[in-house]
């Protein structure tokens, strides 16, 4: 007899089992710290100084003394007396420099130039914010939506699941990512539009698990048992149903990430995401397209972050599809 | 049989109905009046001055904008079941005609994709079933996921710098089109093959992300399947392990695949807009998303109406197919 253990002790036990989850989980884990700390990896300005009024980290805050000083001058050829540490990318992603256009990696350019002479690398870091950011919004708001829908569809049945359900229909017979371009072309593309149009275009699989889920459980003797001590229906969904419908969601919302990076580096590369000022990987691909044949690294290294980014959250997803399914427990 | 098809033809009915407010909704997104617009397109550059006021104008006269809302409602109504969708705004060509030129191209491109993921993942699926956990199985589900989680355009731009003549390497295949421009001269065999030669690169970036997602399924479907007493009753008897296979398990494991057609159909209809947009095939997607960037109502319009309607009646479709093949689908059930 095994001592008894709460079922996420039991998924966690099979998650960690395999070393490619494990890997991925710590990867979307360093992924959200280069996001939070973008401006301490990539900057221009330096990390830690000293000068003459004293300490001062103007990667953080720009000190008052250092307003409209040149940083590239500035931190290349410090003044006299002056200490700094630097950045490990000291470059910022939007700034050009025309000098050293399409430079190939190198140590002073780890990933290279672009066509503007902006650093890659700095722009792969800053595009994380972006990218992760769009992802996990999105979900978390398509996720919000399809709950309530789904919870009331299951739960209450009748003419509210009929119209939940005809409306589900409906979004389905709509191909999602022409919506969404038509969508952001009417209201205008910016960060905050990408994810709630994300978000209002991709509930439609969490209100159809958590409705079957529901439908599954509303009869079952707890539900009972809490109707009869005089538990309120939002209760009773809360406290009672949710948690025992929730895992599904649990193993959907991944997959939903990723896709909601992909459709955000999609519409960046098509030139309907966030405004070129602002570094996304989708939009470094597209600005690649025309050095494709002689700057190999533009297009490989956006390309890769994407691609890396999708895989461990795909990876992620499937590994706790495989986790909680009961065939498998041991 | 009958009151099946009769009942989920009258399901429709509030789905339809549903699909027209929908596209209504998105019709009143648009801006409706010139200084909207004009802001709009200062802020991203596409439309002159004139050619703002112009669009505006069309737009009012096309869905009756100055009218009460119901009355507005009304006139979409009508437009959707005439399938009269007006004239382009670009072109001034009838928007059913564009559509018309774009439909096949995109049939042709979609249909050939899912029939090679579905000649891909089935086999692969089946395989890595009949050995779950297994080395083979274990390869399978981490190459998959490594083709499922590779962007398209990121695929196609390597692709067209390996084989399209965009690098130093191959230059086997042609990156634009659908056909040669004046691929009409050919005989009927050379026209397809031209159009054959046209689609390598494209069908490529289209394939490789379904195989994970329909093998997976393949394999969960036949997991299912293999369990069952009759494909041990097959085994028992003595039956060679291909024939309880393909014949007892296989047969029955397809059932469920065959819904997933519903789901792939939206797709299919409304086209792969990066793809068709690298490869500048004038599909549906290209044709979309060019209207998006023109702002030509009309053609959006009508685009989103008729894939979502396509879409609706071939899921139709996949549910009575759904209920001739399995006898077991109860017909009064839905």
């Amino acid at each position: 007899m095994m001592p008894s253990q709460t079922y996420s002790a039991i998924v966690w036990r099979q998650f960690r089992k395999s070393r490619l989850a494990t890997v991925s989980l710590l990867f979307v884990v360093v992924l959200a710290c280069v996001a939070i700390m973008a401006p301490l990896i990539a900057n221009d300005r330096p990390l830690i100084m000293r000068d003459a009024q004293g300490f001062a980290a103007p990667a953080l805050h720009l000190p008052a003394r250092l307003r409209g000083v040149d940083m590239q001058l500035f931190t290349q050829n410090p003044p006299p007396g002056v200490w700094l540490i630097m950045p490990p990318i000291p470059y910022r992603p939007g700034s050009y420099d025309l000098g050293a256009v399409l430079v190939s990696p190198s140590r002073a350019h780890l990933l290279g130039t672009d066509g503007d002479g902006r650093d890659v690398a700095s722009q792969i870091v800053w595009g994380t914010r972006i990218s992760l950011s769009v992802g996990l919004i999105a979900v978390g708001l398509a996720v919000f939506i399809g709950l309530i829908l789904g919870a009331l569809a299951g739960f209450y049945g009748g003419w509210i699941d009929i119209v939940i359900s005809r409306f589900v229909e409906v979004m389905l017979c709509f191909p999602t990512f022409f919506l969404i371009l038509v969508v952001l072309a009417f209201v205008g593309p910016s960060i905050y539009n990408i994810m709630i149009v994300i978000g209002i275009t991709s509930w439609t699989g969490t209100a159809r698990l958590i409705r079957a889920e529901f439908l599954r459980l509303r009869s079952r003797e707890f539900v009972l048992a809490a109707t009869v001590s005089g538990a309120r229906h939002l209760r009773i969904m809360r406290r009672h149903l949710l948690p025992n419908a929730i895992a599904p969601i649990l193993v959907a919302a991944p997959f939903g990430v990723a896709g909601a990076i992909l459709v955000e580096a999609s519409l960046s590369f098509l030139g309907f995401g966030v405004p070129p000022t602002e570094p996304s990987w989708g939009s470094m691909l597209a600005q690649a397209q025309r050095f494709m044949d002689i700057a190999w690294w533009l297009t490989l290294a956006p390309g890769f972050a994407i691609f890396a980014t999708i895989m461990a959250y795909n990876l992620i997803g499937e590994t706790l599809r495989d986790a909680i399914d009961p065939n498998l427990k041991t | 049989m009958f009151s099946y098809v009769i009942k989920r033809l009258l399901l429709m009915i509030p789905t339809f109905f549903g699909i027209v407010v929908v596209t209504f909704a998105v019709v009143h997104l648009a801006p409706g009046d010139p200084a909207e617009l004009k802001a709009q397109s200062a802020r991203e550059a596409i439309a002159s001055d004139q050619a703002t006021q112009q669009i505006v104008a069309e737009t009012r006269a096309l869905y009756g904008l100055d009218k009460p809302l119901v009355v507005q409602f009304g006139l979409w109504m009508k437009r959707v079941v005439t399938l009269d969708f007006g004239t382009s705004f670009r072109d001034h060509r009838p928007v059913i005609d564009k559509i018309g030129d774009a439909l096949p191209i995109t049939l042709t491109l979609n249909v050939l994709t899912i029939l090679i993921v579905y000649l891909v993942s089935i086999p692969l699926g089946v395989y890595t079933a009949l050995k779950p956990r297994g080395v083979a199985d274990r390869a399978a589900t981490v190459g998959l996921l490594v083709l499922y989680s590779l962007p398209s355009f990121w695929v196609a731009m390597m692709l067209i710098v390996a084989f399209g003549g965009g690098g130093d390497w191959f230059n086997w295949f042609p990156i634009t089109g659908f056909v040669s421009d004046h691929a009409d001269l050919l005989p009927w065999y050379g026209w397809v093959a031209n159009v054959a030669w046209h689609l390598v690169l494209p069908v490529a970036c289209l394939t490789y992300g379904g195989f994970a997602f329909l093998s997976r399924f393949a394999r969960t479907a036949m997991l299912e399947v293999i369990r069952q007493d009759y494909v041990r009753t097959a085994r028992a008897k003595g039956l060679s392990e291909w024939c309880v296979v393909t014949k007892h398990a296989l047969r029955n494991a397809l059932i469920p695949m065959l819904t997933l057609m519903g789901t792939l159909l939206p797709a299919l209809l409304g086209g792969s807009v990066i793809v068709e947009q690298i490869f500048a095939i004038p599909g549906m997607g290209r044709l979309g998303f060019e209207s998006v960037l023109a702002r030509d109502y009309p053609v959006i319009m009508a685009i989103a109406t008729i894939s979502a309607v396509l879409t609706l009646l071939s899921i139709l479709i996949t549910d009575i197919l759904y209920a001739v093949v399995d006898p077991r689908v109860t017909f009064g059930k839905r």
